[in-house]
């Protein structure tokens, strides 16, 4: 058989061809922008467009930002020197930059104070948001409140040792407890704060210096972009656990419990953020006794606080419900009683499940910060549509001002947002 | 049990001190609760009304303008929303890379953003960059008309107005025109219904489709263009006249403003549930269509959207009803919308914060409350019939 070849054809090839390139139009490049770009005429078309509309975007603002200025001091300055060009003046921002982060009223050579309340918000951040790293900074987390309180309000360093010191002795009181009752180490650990903060304004106001270590700046001092941080930071923090307490309660069997809850989360979440900020601004007051005087940064705080944890409470019924009901019944088979229960089997799942949920109602509470600009708070929108534009040397810049707020938020936004998708794929422990 | 009692007992005293607080304060300042502002004469203009309103009316007219104006801007933005979000949604779906990328970034941009520095971008501008009315003056103006029919000003965009020549109350033209439309444009959708429905029976019993599309072309355009040749339709063009353009409908800056940036802010979101909507339905559902058959638009139409929509359309009620809650944000650029008028002016003229911020919050509240009451009809509905 083998010498048949040798009379049926002329020549056989006995070395292999080198491997050819694919053709041009079928590899690299080429192909991705047939496949990608210009599959079909339609789609040829759409692509045309789409870069005819992002030539007209870039076309309009590159030059207009590029050309920019940076170093005059009013805006007819900045017409004289472009002399009818188009181009930004952005040296409104490096003139008001100290107002547009931190208000018009902040003591100017205090700037430093909540420059270093942001700085120690990402240590204490860290350990909350990578818990990779080692679980004793968390102590910084825990002190970070005390801290940046003291540090943007000064005053005497009392008040908030005092505070801290009340929850030490109301945390003391419950874990003595915690192992017999729950509600009875619960509710004697709050009463027993109370106690400690009592006395302690007592002493605090009898042993305060007359001039503290750091100056004391009043809450209606506090604006610009600073502002919607600690707004956005106080309210989450505070409403993520006031939320997890509704979302139990509306899953109650208790029917007042119940029934409290969901009438509460019902009426928050009906209503616009801005009825509530009326609240504050304009009717909370009657509802404090005659004699206080709860400033509005407090009052603000109070109704954010509902009004993101009516929204939290919802995103964490979701993840409860979403839990199976096998692991209600395997805790109950464990004998572990409801606390327990819910402390060391159905909240850490639970809370799991709505970490994505709980990061946008973060966000989108971060974006209605804004809103106080409209009860007359200088927020970096209040700061921009009040004194800013309104002052003769800036009136009519909006672009460069309106373009940095909404810079800004974009940043801080998108960030977080990607953070919980990080998130989101680290703890995905199922189906891998 | 236990529990419940002290829940109980803590609520009272709550309440009872929230209560005597409230007494307290109100015995201070000399106020008590009462309605009668509402009666009493507003004292202030409205510049952008649908129904008769003048500084004489009294304050519960104000408010029920402030009404309508909030469910105008909430009615246009829930449309433009939906075409804008739908559109994105899709072409994020698109094989084409760059229009995909071009999207993912107008979500992401609008997302992140609040909605109140959209807002105030866009009315800045309309103030702002707009040409005024001034600029269309002379022989070589500024500024033109858009089609000679469309005028763009910084007071507010001018559109031809439709009226009847010959319609019911003369020459200003009554409601009743209207509600005439609208039977004869309700009529042609119950016809075009009727020929559908003997369209499936035919195909059902003879498995060919008799072509509908020209009969129902026809069944609505003819009979509304007859009814607007007899009542004879003529629109009003919008023209200068001395200082400011007259005739046609004004749309005001605010308006304009309010409108454009909740539809472009909330389209963003609902491009994000189009696409989960779109993503939900397994790929298999596609294939098995394909599988018998099914050309590939009817495969959308018939196999695709109608699972999609199951998934999108309790988010996008959502969505209505934050366009609804954030449409308040009309306050920022002066339109005078509920907020603006019971919860702005109406208060800080009467000092009635109390009265005035409850009915606003129960008017929200109504209509969250109504929305969600239709959701939930709708959601059982369309839920998944399990045996």
């Amino acid at each position: 058989m083998s010498d048949t070849h040798e009379h049926s054809v002329a020549f056989v090839r006995t070395t292999e061809i080198p491997q050819q390139p694919a053709p041009m139009n079928a590899a690299g490049p080429v192909k991705w922008m047939r496949e990608n770009l210009f599959p079909t005429w339609a789609n040829a078309l759409l692509t045309v467009a789409a870069i005819y509309v992002i030539y007209l975007i870039l076309s309009a603002t590159l030059p207009w930002i590029f050309g920019g200025l940076w170093t005059t001091s009013s805006l007819a300055e900045c017409r004289e020197v472009l002399q009818g060009k188009s181009a930004a003046c952005f040296s409104v921002l490096t003139e008001r930059w100290n107002q547009l982060l931190f208000g018009f009223k902040y003591p100017s050579d205090m700037y430093w104070r909540p420059t270093l309340a942001l700085v120690l918000m990402f240590v204490a951040l860290a350990p909350v948001l990578f818990f990779d790293l080692p679980r004793k900074l968390l102590i910084a987390t825990i002190l970070y409140p005390f801290i940046a309180y003291w540090l943007i309000w000064g005053g005497t360093v009392l008040t908030p040792i005092f505070a801290l010191v009340g929850f030490a002795v109301g945390y003391v009181v419950y874990s003595r407890f915690v192992a017999r009752n729950f509600a009875l180490a619960l509710s004697g650990g709050v009463a027993a704060a109370m106690v400690a903060w009592y006395i302690g304004s007592l002493i605090v106001s009898l042993i305060a210096p007359e001039t503290p270590l750091l100056e004391a700046v009043p809450s209606r001092d506090l604006g610009g972009f600073m502002l919607n941080m600690m707004l956005g930071l106080t309210c989450v923090s505070l409403s993520v656990p006031l939320g997890i307490a509704l979302a139990l309660g509306r899953q109650s069997s208790m029917p007042l419990i119940k029934w409290i809850c969901v009438v509460f989360i019902e009426f928050i979440r009906g209503v616009p953020l801005i009825t509530l900020l009326f609240v504050a601004s304009v009717m909370l007051a009657y509802f404090f006794p005659p004699e206080a005087t709860v400033d509005l940064f407090l009052r603000v705080v109070i109704m954010i606080t509902m009004f993101s944890s009516a929204y939290i409470a919802e995103v964490i019924r979701g993840g409860l419900a979403a839990l199976p009901k096998g692991q209600y019944e395997a805790a109950d088979s464990l004998g572990l009683d409801y606390a327990q229960a819910m402390r060391l089997i159905i909240l850490p799942q639970a809370l799991k499940i709505s970490i994505p949920g709980i990061v946008n109602i973060a966000v989108g509470l971060f974006k209605d910060t804004t809103l106080v600009s409209v009860i007359s708070m200088f927020d970096l929108v209040g700061m921009i549509r009040g004194p800013i534009l309104a002052s003769t040397d800036w009136n009519g810049v909006y672009w460069e001002l309106l373009g940095f707020a909404a810079l800004l938020f974009f940043v801080v936004c998108y960030g977080i947002s990607q953070y919980s998708q990080w998130l989101e794929r680290r703890l995905a422990t199922d189906h891998r | 049990m236990t529990l419940q009692v002290i829940a109980a007992i803590i609520l009272a005293l709550s309440l009872a001190y929230l209560y005597s607080n409230l007494a307290a304060n109100l015995r201070a300042a000399g106020l008590n609760i009462s309605f009668g502002f509402l009666n009493s004469s507003a004292g202030y203009d409205i510049n952008q009304t649908l129904i008769d309103y003048n500084s004489q009316s009294s304050n519960l007219r104000a408010a029920v303008v402030g009404i309508l104006n909030t469910l105008l801007v909430a009615f246009l933005a829930c449309i433009t929303a939906t075409i804008f979000g739908v559109i994105a949604g899709v072409l994020r779906l698109s094989n084409n890379w760059l229009v995909r990328k071009l999207m993912a970034v107008y979500v992401e941009i609008f997302r992140n953003i609040p909605v109140l520095i959209w807002i105030i971008i866009i009315f800045t501008i309309m103030t702002a960059v707009m040409p005024s009315p001034r600029d269309f003056r002379g022989d070589t103006p500024a500024s033109s008309m858009l089609f000679d029919l469309f005028a763009f000003t910084n007071r507010g965009v001018y559109v031809p107005g439709p009226y009847f020549t010959r319609g019911f109350g003369g020459g200003e033209g009554s409601a009743l025109n209207w509600v005439l439309v609208i039977a004869v444009l309700v009529g042609s959708f119950f016809a075009t219904r009727f020929l559908t429905a003997r369209a499936n029976r035919i195909q059902e019993a003879t498995g060919v489709r008799p072509n509908t599309l020209w009969t129902n072309l026809a069944i609505w355009i003819l009979p509304i263009s007859i009814f607007c040749l007899i009542f004879g339709l003529t629109w009003d063009i919008p023209a200068l006249k001395g200082f400011n353009f007259g005739g046609g409908i004004k749309i005001g800056g605010p308006l304009i403003a309010l409108w454009f940036a909740l539809s472009i802010y909330t389209g963003a979101f609902i491009a994000e549930n189009v696409r989960a909507g779109i993503q939900a339905v397994s790929k298999g559902q596609t294939e098995a269509a394909a599988a018998l058959g099914i050309r590939p638009r009817r495969v959308m139409s018939l196999v695709v959207l109608p699972q999609a929509l199951r998934v999108i359309i309790p988010p996008l009620i959502s969505q209505y009803l934050n366009i609804t809650k954030n449409s308040s944000l009309a306050i920022a650029v002066g339109y005078a919308d509920i907020t603006a008028t019971l919860g702005g002016i109406t208060l800080n003229q009467t000092g009635r914060a109390i009265e005035c911020v409850l009915l606003l919050m129960l008017f929200y509240l109504v209509i969250s409350l109504t929305i969600s009451a239709v959701m939930n009809v709708y959601n059982n509905a369309m839920k998944l019939k399990e045996r």
